[in-house]
């Protein structure tokens, strides 16, 4: 009996350390293609394999960077489009959430709006743009409500399906306890639907920045899409590239967020 | 006398391009305290006829009476149970037990000690805190039960309650549920496919035949078996009699189906 439970949690053993190894072998090769990405970035320019002039170089990017940091303008341009992505997004959900509760609580309703629904989801949501400023000013609403806009449909489209694809008896069961609609909604379609709804959460980080981004190209004074279009037309494509790192930095820590939220708020409710 | 009344209700599914005659002039009237049955081939209807009586569904024509008075589901006069336990997966045990009076907004305080009493009659302590995906089918099908009983509805309707879960947790829930229901002399509707299962269950056997949904016969169970427990029932001799001739009666129903 004895040796057996030994080659049990030997073998254990082994497969813990087996999985281990591999999560190893799988982050040594993310940094090297980093690293590798980086330097032959830096050695192609430095090399005039490429333009520097374009293209600009890892050491001179850094050196914008930390120069934009240290005067505190980079800050500046980074919390202005943060604070517009996060509330463009935020706004795009939640409007998006209470939409498809309106399509669900009238199923005539939702018939009608179909066919605008369709349409409104098969256009490019960034050629209202110049309609937006017009409306809203040139300001950061415009800019927030680009970001909102380019989300909303998806997330009203996804959701009401996600509402309609709740086993239709829970329901049943609450009607015979004799639930209204409300509280059906309340009790069943809301709390199953939760899932669904997280997963948006992933896909609207992204457009949100994409909204955002391109508002600011359209009308900003400010915002690292501003800093993109700005450097741009004085020839500064080490500022471009600065930007762009740095949205990349942040559109990923926003999206890593999300998904620890939906970690935390999946768990919590099983 | 009659304390549920089905008068020649007939009810169409309309679809877009055909319709379907799902039942065709039913009429039954049950006792209070009755157990019945209703035995059929799937797709002969009764499940629409429950939900009809559950006031889910509306008949196209004829009457639905419960103490002489038509039927409204916010009564809460209808307990209804299904194949699945529909148990909420974000609901704790006890949460869950707890739906009905939360719809019905009552603020009674005595309907917690009554959900807890209900919860250790059915086997199931200490286990109000915890969620249905740590149960097992039967457990969360007692819990189902439990939920039903809360509110102490008039009339039980069992959709195939049983059968979704193995053949020893089943036959250990018909009992539990057939002694609960006469401890609490409750009216109720077995819906079921299984021709053992009605008898060990029911008083009466509403047999059914489909296309379109009817009462082909109703067979009355002997007394010495309605006195019965479900399982003791199966090991009566009168069992295999009555097992016999409800079986003939769906083999002819299905011989002529099938022509
Ligand atoms: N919502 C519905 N729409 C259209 N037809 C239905 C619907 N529900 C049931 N039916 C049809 O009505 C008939 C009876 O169904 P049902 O009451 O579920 O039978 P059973 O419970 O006896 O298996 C079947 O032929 C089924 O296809
Ligand atoms: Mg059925």
């Amino acid at each position: 009996m004895a040796p057996e439970t030994k080659t049990d949690s030997q073998l254990f053993q082994q497969y813990k350390y087996n999985l281990k190894r591999e999560k190893r072998i799988i982050i040594t090769w993310q940094l090297a293609l980093l690293i590798a990405f980086v330097g032959l970035w830096e050695i192609a320019s430095r090399l005039y394999w490429i333009d520097p002039l374009l293209f600009s170089s890892p050491s001179e990017v850094t050196q914008v960077l930390i120069s934009n940091m240290a005067d505190g303008s980079m800050l500046k341009h980074i919390q202005i489009t943060l604070f517009e992505t996060i509330a463009g997004f935020i706004i795009g959900t939640l409007v998006g959430i209470i939409f498809a509760s309106v399509l669900w609580s009238s199923s005539r309703f939702s018939k009608i709006m179909d066919p605008y629904l369709v349409i409104m989801n098969a256009m490019p949501k960034v050629a209202l743009g110049p309609i937006l400023i017009v409306a809203l000013g040139t300001g950061y609403v415009s800019i927030i409500a680009m970001g909102a806009l380019i989300s909303v449909i998806i997330t009203t489209l996804v959701i009401y399906n996600a509402f309609n694809e709740v086993d239709p008896n829970y329901e049943k069961v609450l009607r015979s306890f004799g639930a209204t609609r409300w509280q059906q909604f309340k009790e069943a379609i809301f709390p199953a639907t939760l899932p669904a709804m997280i997963s948006t959460l992933k896909v609207n980080v992204g457009l949100s920045w994409v909204g955002v981004i391109v508002g600011e190209f359209l009308v900003a004074k400010q915002g690292l899409g501003y800093l993109i279009i700005y450097g741009f037309q004085v020839f500064d494509f080490s500022l471009v590239l600065s930007s762009l790192v740095l949205i990349a930095i942040f559109a990923a820590i926003m999206y890593k967020v999300v998904e620890k939220l939906e970690g935390r708020l999946i768990r919590s409710k099983t | 006398m009659s304390f549920l009344t089905i008068d020649h209700v007939t009810h169409h599914y309309f679809l877009a391009n055909s319709y379907k005659k799902a039942l065709k002039d039913i009429s039954l009237s049950i006792k209070q305290g009755e157990f019945v049955a209703l035995l059929g081939p799937s797709g002969c209807g009764k499940s629409t006829l429950l939900s009809i009586i559950a006031g889910i569904v509306k008949h196209t024509s004829g009457e639905v009476l419960l103490e002489n008075k038509p039927i409204k589901p916010t009564d809460k006069t209808i307990g209804y149970m299904l194949q699945q336990d529909y148990l909420f997966p974000w609901k704790t045990i006890m949460e869950n037990v707890m739906i009905g009076p939360k719809i019905h907004k009552s603020n009674d305080p005595a309907i917690l000690t009554k959900a807890e009493t209900l919860l250790n009659q059915v086997g199931l302590t200490g286990i109000s805190e915890a969620y249905p995906e740590s149960l097992s089918g039967g457990m969360r099908q007692r819990v189902a039960l439990v939920r039903t009983l809360l509110n102490n509805p008039k009339i039980l309707l069992l959709d195939e309650p049983f059968s979704a879960l193995d053949y020893q947790t089943k036959l250990k829930l018909e009992d539990l549920v057939s002694t609960t229901l006469k401890a609490f002399n409750k009216t109720a509707i077995l819906v079921t496919h299984d021709i053992g299962e009605a008898i060990a269950m029911a008083d009466r056997i509403f047999v059914m035949e489909a296309n379109p949904g009817m009462i082909s016969k109703v067979f009355e169970v002997p007394i010495e078996l309605r006195q019965e427990a479900p399982f003791s029932v199966r090991k009566h001799p009168k069992y295999q009699v009555l097992f016999d001739k409800v079986w003939e009666e769906l083999e002819d129903k299905e011989g002529k189906t099938e022509e």
